[in-house]
């Protein structure tokens, strides 16, 4: 998927603002209030070009919190639980599609 | 292998000095990230889909027990207790904090490893031949000038801003162990006419995009005019590679553009200009570096000895030794590939407590050494032969006695979109996949040497234009799809792999290479005619019309 | 913006000066690659010291026969990651054995301060004022480095070279 940062912005759904955490790199998402929060159930869920550009221009303008905010599809799913809408998103927000388990397979 | 004295160590200490402030001034606000991510990527530090990515670098590929340890450390203390070796003789860690980072760097320091020109537009980590100094059809030993370019070109005044990123492979053996031709200057030691040594110097490889093979500028560079020589590639490519396109500013593509003819007269003339100031080589330095590296003391110990013979006995130690031993130059020792593919699992990721297991195996039986190679594999270059049924108990009992060394499930593989932000689709658990469908050891011997490359997106990080079979990840309207290539090699007789047709999604691709593999099984002219002879030989067509006619 | 020459902060002397300007009696001027260019045999006699401007995508070998009335040449940075500048400080300072001014401008940050110094650079123009008052820490945070360069500080392996007989009885 091409990366986000490099697409135009472009909103035709649902989309979450999201970043990097600065200091740890963990997967962070704009809330209603400015702030971020690791919980995706908890993020500002926005449908309009104008808000998001807002959101955006006020995330970069902060500095020390977030790193490259970009804006995110995202789906209610059959429970109405907000769920990343692509491939790239849920693995962003669930880790590897794998086991990281690390035992060492029978030989 | 080279030990670092007090100079080497107290620049790397400065090093950390310099990046722990940088990162207080980007935790401050005082640097931008525009301003940061350059300096941090100078320092090995990218930031991934969910977490930084820390690359050390292993300088050709050698690495003492010490340092692996200090590596097992990392890997428990600051991430999930793994690290993941890359097909460039580095080691990646997935879950770093910029945090931490301080501290990390400090603890790396100490046992001499650093994350420094690992990324960023500088000259990288200079790759070489795993089995440097051990192997038998070797000239002279290239790491040590690995050591020497790397010195010379670590925090360099003129080449640390170049176009693009640029990367040094270098080997001193006939057989090419190293990709060398992949590189943005390829060097095969040689011997001149009254018998010096020197380089044959080739310039322009690379894969990504557009991808290219090194070629030849100079038969022979004697190995004094080494230094000067590369200082005038990289200064004709500082100079006029190009700066305004990314995909464009390789130094692959400055040569295709002038041609390579041409590209080699502008590098001459540069040479030429500078020989009055340039640096030389003498042979003072060589010696200097040279009595840096610390050779085994072999004991001296005969072949075949009776331990080695009574352990032919078992099966799976015959197995074993037949996939993963290699002759060694000195009488008695033998080469240990430690394989990093179990079926299953991610390619390249080693556990802290393999890393702790296989540094006390260096220790006991290996003069407490070990390598890495580009096939993110390890080996353990000189294990005395008596002690082999040993050292085989020992890494069967932590998952490391594989015996698929080059069989169709040592699977390179880059880490796609699973943990790359540049990806375009996943190249992990296509790997596990295949690897499940050709589990079967008989199978795979029955197969026999074959090389499957898997990249996640057109960067090629895993290879994959230069595999027997070539996997890349597109992306079509959202999904993942994959391009199959075939007749790729990496070695001496480096080849680009051919499209074989239209992309296929990913649950498709296992299916793909079975039915690749089975055409091949068909129409092998003997057991002994490996994959990419077949293919040579009878071209992609048949295998064409195998994979479509069912599609 | 700041400006420091020979590793002290100072006033910039020299005064900037339009291709259709007249040039200032008596003052330090930089003048751009054009103009001195198109100039050059009349400049040479003018008793205040001449700069130049010189772009990256020209070639410096353009500069080589007026080098003696050179007093200062700024390269630019056009943005700290476009190394350019840093093959032409050293072609200077090495090929042509330039010794005056050699100036930093455009981009030039703290991180890259002690690259552009053991390029050859003598003065800077920093573009950002806090930099400025790092300037010290920045160059001097190596001690020793590996190869040998322009600003002749130590280099590792000439300090390895093993010690003389007198320094070990010592
Ligand atoms: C996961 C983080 C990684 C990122 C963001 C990344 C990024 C990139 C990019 C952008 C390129 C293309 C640069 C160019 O052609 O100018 C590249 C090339 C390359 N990467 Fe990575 N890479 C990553 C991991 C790896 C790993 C794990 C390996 C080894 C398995 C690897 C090995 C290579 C190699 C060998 C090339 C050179 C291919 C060529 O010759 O063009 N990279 N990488
Ligand atoms: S090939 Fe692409 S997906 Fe794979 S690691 Fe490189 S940049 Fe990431």
């Amino acid at each position: 998927m091409t990366s986000p940062l490099d697409q135009k912005l472009r909103i035709d759904g649902l989309v979450v603002i999201t970043a990097n955490r600065l200091r740890d790199g963990a997967v962070i998402y704009r809330t209603a209030g400015g702030g971020w929060t690791t919980d995706l159930a908890g993020a500002l869920v926005l449908d309009a070009v104008a808000p998001v550009k807002a959101e955006l221009a006020q995330a970069a303008g902060e500095g020390t919190l977030a790193v490259g905010a970009y804006a995110a599809p995202v789906v209610h799913d059959a429970n109405g639980r907000l769920v990343p809408g692509n491939l790239r998103e849920i693995i962003r927000s669930s880790g590897p599609t794998f086991d990281l388990r690390r035992v060492p397979a029978e030989t | 292998m080279y030990v670092y004295d007090e100079f080497d160590q107290t620049l790397l200490n400065e090093r950390v000095a310099e990046f722990s402030d940088q990162i207080k001034r980007r935790l401050s606000g005082e640097l931008s990230e525009e301003e940061f991510r350059p300096l941090r990527l100078m320092n090995g530090t990218y930031l991934q889909l969910h977490a930084y990515m820390l690359r050390i670098s292993i300088p050709y590929g050698t690495l003492s027990s010490k340092k692996l340890r200090m590596l097992a450390h990392i890997a428990r203390r600051y991430d999930r207790g793994y690290g993941h070796f890359t097909t460039r003789q580095n080691l990646q860690f997935h879950w770093i904090k910029l945090e931490d980072l301080p501290n990390a760097m400090a603890d790396l320091a100490s046992a001499g490893l650093h994350g420094i020109q690992t990324s960023g537009n500088c000259v990288r980590n200079i790759s070489t031949d795993q089995w440097a100094g051990v192997a038998r059809d070797e000239i002279a030993d290239p790491r040590i000038y690995a050591e020497i370019l790397r010195q010379h070109l670590t925090l360099h005044p003129e080449f640390s801003f170049l176009p693009r990123k640029f990367k040094i492979g270098i080997t001193g053996a006939a057989h090419d162990r190293a990709a060398v031709k992949m590189h943005d200057i390829g060097l095969w030691l040689r011997r001149g006419p009254n018998g010096e040594l020197g380089f044959e110097v080739a310039v322009g490889g690379g894969l990504g995009r557009t991808p290219y093979l090194a070629e030849t500028i100079r038969g022979f560079c004697p190995s004094r005019d080494l230094l000067g020589y590369v200082e005038a590639i990289l200064r004709v490519y500082n100079r006029y590679g190009r700066r305004d396109n990314i995909w464009k500013a390789r130094i692959k593509i400055l040569v295709h553009d002038l041609g390579v003819a041409k590209f080699r007269d502008e590098v001459e003339a540069e040479f030429e200009a500078s020989k009055d100031y340039a640096p030389v080589l003498d042979e003072r330095l060589v010696a200097e570096i040279t009595r840096r590296f610390h050779y085994p003391n072999f004991e001296n110990v005969e072949d075949n000895p009776p331990e080695l013979q009574a352990a032919f006995h078992d099966a799976r130690f015959r197995t074993w030794y037949f996939n993963a031993v290699a002759p060694h130059r000195v009488p008695g020792h033998a080469i240990v590939t430690i394989s990093l593919k179990p079926v299953g699992l991610t390619p390249g990721d080693c556990t802290a407590d393999q890393m702790e297991a296989l540094a006390d195996f260096a220790d006991q039986y290996g003069y407490g050494e070990i390598r890495n190679g580009h096939e993110q594999n390890l080996c353990l270059p000189s294990v005395r032969q008596r002690d082999l049924p040993a050292l085989w108990r020992k890494l069967d009992a932590v998952g490391l006695a594989l015996s698929n060394v080059n069989l169709i499930t040592d699977i390179i593989a880059c880490p796609g979109l699973d943990y790359c932000s540049l990806a375009n689709a996943r190249a992990i658990p296509v790997a596990m996949e295949i690897s499940k469908r050709f589990a079967d050891p008989d199978l795979q011997r029955n197969i026999g040497r074959l090389h499957i490359n898997i990249s996640g997106c057109i960067n090629a990080c895993g290879h994959h234009h230069i595999g027997h079979i070539g996997i890349l990840g597109v992306e079509k309207q959202g999904q993942e799809f994959y391009q199959i290539t075939l007749g790729g090699k990496a070695d001496e007789n480096a080849k680009l792999g051919t499209l074989i047709g239209p992309s296929v999604p990913f649950d498709k691709v296992a299916d793909v290479i079975e039915d690749v593999v089975a055409a091949y099984i068909e129409l092998r002219e003997r057991p002994e005619e490996i994959f990419i002879d077949t293919v040579r030989r009878v071209g992609i067509q048949p295998f064409k019309e195998r994979v479509y006619a069912v599609r | 913006m700041r400006f420091v020459k020979d590793g002290r902060a100072a006033e910039d002397p020299y005064r900037r000066v339009a291709d259709d300007a007249s040039l200032p009696d008596g003052v330090p001027v930089l003048l751009t690659g054009e103009r001195f260019l198109a100039d050059a045999a009349a400049l040479a006699s003018r008793a205040a010291p001449v700069g130049v401007i010189w772009p990256n995508n020209r070639e410096i070998e353009e500069l080589a026969p007026h080098l003696a009335h050179l007093a200062a040449i700024a390269l630019a940075f056009p943005t700290f990651r476009d190394g350019r500048a840093y093959s032409q400080a050293r072609l200077l300072r090495e090929r042509y054995h330039y010794r005056g001014e050699l100036r930093a401008t455009g981009q030039v940050l703290r991180d890259q301060f002690l690259f552009m110094l053991r390029a050859g650079f003598t003065a800077f123009e920093i573009a950002k004022d806090g930099d400025a008052d790092h300037f010290a820490d920045a160059v001097h945070r190596y001690t020793r480095f590996y190869q040998p360069s322009a600003d002749r500080r130590p280099v590792i392996a000439a300090v390895r070279q093993p010690p003389t007989p007198q320094r070990k009885s010592a």
